[in-house]
C-alpha cells in the first residue's frame, strides 16, 4: 500500500531540496543500484537511466499535495524544484517504513551536478563490465558528453564511497 | 552469398488487419520468425487482462513484433537516400524491431512485479544465450546478436537506430497504438501513420519530424492520452490486474510457508526459489498459467482457491475513487474492520495507483528529462513539439495521476450483518461512489 510512495518520501524528508528532474532521476537510480530498495523500474535512455514509473509517481506525490514543485525559470532552460510539504510530513509520520539510513549517501550526492550525476548513474548502470569496459561504454554511449579523466575519477571515488 | 544478404526467393507477406500487409524479403528475418523462441509470441496476449474488459484484445505479442518490424521497414524504405542514414544498419534495425518484445512473458506487468523479474533482462539473455535466435544472428556476423541486443537496450553507439525502435514517437508506439485501438475496438488510437512516416527525417542521432507534419504528430500524442485513459487504464483491466497480482503474490505466500499444493506448480518452481532459468521462463506461456489458475480453484486454500475463480469467471473487485492524502484514516480503519471480519486486507483491500501501471506520456523532456520529439523547422533548427503545438503543451501539462480502493463487495454481501460489516459499508460508501466492476 504506497509504500513506493512513502520511500521516495523518506528520501524528501532527508534531502529537504531537488533541483531538477533529472537530478532526481539520477540520484534514485544510483541509490537503487547502491542497494536503497527503491522498487522504480529503470531504463536506458538518451541521458542514462530513466524511470517513468518514477515521474508519474513523483506526479502522484505532487498531486496528493504531498510534494511541491515550483518552477524555475533559468536562464535558457526550466527547472523543477521538489520540496515535502506539511501533509508530506504528516503522511510519512503515519507510515514508517523501515528503510536503511539515506542521510551518508544523501550526502554524497548532495550538491552535485545533474551532467556528473549523470556519469556516475551511467557507470553503475554498465557495472558488471570492467572499470576499463565501463569508461569505453560511456564515451560510446554518450560521444556529446566528452566526460574527461578527472571527471571519471571523481565518479570511480564516490561509486567507492557509496557502496562501501 | 553471405547469409546476411541472402534474400527469399519470393517476397513473404503476413495478411495484417493494421498494416494490410507485413512484407519479408530477407532470409535472416524469415528464420528469426520461425525459431521456438519468436512462435512461443503467438501465446502471450499484447494486453494482458484487458480482454476481460475489450473481449476483442486478444491480439499476442506475435502481432505486435511483426507490426513493428513492418514499421520499421518501411521508415528504413523512406530514409534510405537521405543523409545521415547508414544504410548497413538496416538489418539491425529490422532485426532489433522484430526482436524487441522477445523476452515478454504472460501477464507480464503483474508476474514480474511479484517475482522481481525483468522481461527486458530475459529479451537480453534470449538473444545473447543458447538459443536458436542467437545462432541466427550469430550467423549474421560474430557479435551481431550482440549489437541486436544493445539496440534493444538502447545502449547501442547509433543512437539513430536506437531511436526508431525507442524514443517519444517509434515505430514500437506506432504499432501498438493502432493494433489496441483495432483491437479493443475503440475509436481512439487513430492517426495517420503514412503522414508521419514522410515527414520523419533521419538527423544525426535521431528522428525528427519535419514541421509540415506537426499536425499529425498531435494526433498522434492525442491517441496515446486517449488510449491511456480508455483501454489501458481502464479501471475494469486495473481490477483483473489487482486480482493477478494477488494470486502471484498468495501462491508465492503458499510455497514459502511449505503449503501442499494439490496440483504442484511445477512451471513457477524456479520463480518461486528466485532462481528463474532462461528454459523455465521460454516454457512458461499463458496456457501455462491458465491451466494452473484453472486446478488452483480446487485448492484447499480458500484465498487462493477464491482469487483464482474471480479471475477465470471475471468475478472482479469493485472500487472507489481514494484520495491516500484525505482518506488515510478511513483506509487504515478498513484495514483493521476487514481483518475484524476474517476477510484478509492484504488480498482483498487494495489501493492501486495510476504509477503502478506506468504509461510513457509524451514528456517535453525539460531538463534533459528524456528525448523529446522535435521537429525539423525550415530554417533547419530543431524546435521542441510542445513549444510549437498549444495542443500537445495542454495535454503535457494535464494531471494524469489517479488512486483506486479495490475491494470485493460481493463478498461483503455475503457475509453476517454484523455490526463491523455496517461500519465497513458506511465507511465505504461514504467516501464516494462504489462501482462496478463490469
Amino acid at each position: 500500500m504506497l509504500s513506493n510512495h512513502v520511500k521516495l518520501m523518506q528520501f524528501f524528508s532527508d534531502i529537504k531540496v531537488v533541483a531538477g528532474r533529472k537530478k532526481l532521476q539520477k540520484m534514485i537510480y544510483i541509490l537503487q543500484a547502491c542497494g536503497v530498495p527503491f522498487e522504480e523500474k529503470f531504463a536506458f535512455h538518451k541521458f542514462g537511466p530513466y524511470s517513468e514509473e518514477l515521474s508519474l509517481r513523483m506526479e502522484e506525490l505532487c498531486n496528493l499535495g504531498f510534494i511541491t514543485e515550483d518552477k524555475m525559470e533559468k536562464s535558457n532552460y526550466v527547472q523543477y524544484q521538489y520540496t515535502m510539504t506539511s501533509d508530506g510530513v504528516a503522511f510519512l509520520e503515519q507510515f514508517p517504513l523501515d528503510m536503511p539510513d539515506l542521510h551518508p549517501y544523501v550526502e554524497l550526492l548532495q550538491g552535485k551536478s545533474s551532467r556528473f550525476l549523470e556519469l556516475v548513474a551511467t557507470m553503475l548502470y554498465f557495472q558488471d563490465l570492467s572499470r576499463h569496459e565501463v569508461q569505453q561504454k560511456v564515451h560510446i554511449v554518450k560521444p556529446k558528453q566528452k566526460y574527461n579523466d578527472k571527471e571519471f575519477a571523481e565518479a570511480w571515488s564516490l561509486i567507492d564511497k557509496l557502496v562501501q | 552469398m553471405a547469409y546476411k544478404d541472402e534474400q527469399l526467393s519470393e517476397e513473404k507477406v503476413f495478411k495484417d488487419p493494421v498494416h494490410r500487409y507485413i512484407h519479408v524479403k530477407d532470409r535472416v528475418i524469415w528464420d528469426l520468425i520461425a525459431t521456438p523462441e519468436f512462435q512461443r509470441l503467438r501465446r502471450i496476449k499484447q494486453l494482458g487482462t484487458t480482454n476481460l474488459t475489450f473481449h476483442g484484445a486478444e491480439h499476442s505479442r506475435f502481432n505486435h513484433s511483426l507490426g513493428v518490424y513492418e514499421i520499421v521497414r518501411r521508415i528504413i524504405y523512406n530514409f534510405r537516400d537521405r543523409p545521415h542514414w547508414n544504410e548497413e544498419k538496416r538489418l539491425l534495425s529490422l532485426c532489433a524491431a522484430l526482436l524487441h518484445d522477445l523476452g515478454h512473458g504472460p501477464f507480464s506487468h503483474s508476474f514480474e512485479k511479484v517475482f522481481k523479474l525483468d522481461h527486458e533482462q530475459f529479451t537480453q539473455d534470449i538473444i545473447l544465450g543458447d538459443t536458436y535466435i542467437h545462432d541466427i544472428l550469430e550467423r549474421v556476423a560474430p557479435g551481431f546478436s550482440q549489437d541486436v541486443a544493445d539496440v534493444i537496450a538502447k545502449t547501442y553507439s547509433d543512437q539513430l537506430v536506437v531511436s526508431l525502435i525507442s524514443s517519444q514517437i517509434d515505430a514500437d508506439r506506432m504499432d501498438y497504438l493502432q493494433r489496441d485501438a483495432y483491437f479493443t475496438g475503440v475509436s481512439y488510437g487513430h492517426f495517420d501513420m503514412e503522414r508521419i512516416l514522410r515527414v520523419m527525417r533521419p538527423i544525426e542521432d535521431q528522428v525528427v519530424i519535419k514541421a509540415t507534419g506537426m499536425h499529425a504528430v498531435e494526433d498522434y500524442i492525442m491517441s496515446r492520452y486517449q488510449m491511456y485513459w480508455q483501454v489501458y487504464f481502464h479501471p475494469v483491466t486495473r481490477s483483473a490486474e489487482v486480482i493477478l497480482s494477488k494470486i502471484f503474490k498468495r501462491v508465492r505466500h503458499l510455497y514459502d510457508i511449505g503449503y501442499t499444493f494439490k496440483v504442484a506448480p511445477t512451471h513457477f518452481m524456479s520463480f518461486f526459489k528466485g532462481k528463474a532459468d532462461l528454459d523455465a521462463y521460454l516454457k512458461l506461456d499463458e496456457a501455462i498459467v491458465y491451466y494452473y489458475f484453472q486446478v488452483w480453484q480446487d485448492e484447499d486454500d480458500a484465498i487462493l482457491s477464491d482469487l483464482c475463480e474471480r479471475f477465470m469467471n471475471r468475478r472482479l473487485f469493485k472500487y472507489i475513487e481514494f484520495n491516500p492524502n484525505k482518506q488515510m484514516e478511513a483506509w487504515m480503519e478498513l484495514h483493521a474492520l476487514f481483518r475484524e471480519t476474517g476477510i484478509d486486507p492484504d488480498y482483498y483491500l487494495v489501493v492501486d495507483s495510476s504509477s503502478d501501471l506506468p504509461y510513457d506520456f509524451y514528456r517535453p523532456g525539460e531538463e534533459e528529462e528524456r528525448l523529446p520529439i522535435h521537429l525539423l523547422m525550415p530554417t533547419g533548427d530543431l524546435k521542441e513539439l510542445s513549444r510549437q503545438s498549444d495542443i500537445v503543451e495542454s495535454i503535457s501539462g494535464k494531471k494524469r495521476t489517479d488512486h483506486k480502493l479495490y475491494f470485493p463487495m460481493d463478498m461483503l454481501d455475503q457475509a453476517d450483518h454484523s455490526e463491523t460489516l455496517l461500519r465497513i459499508k458506511n465507511i465505504l460508501n461514504g467516501q464516494g461512489a462504489v462501482t462496478d466492476a463490469e
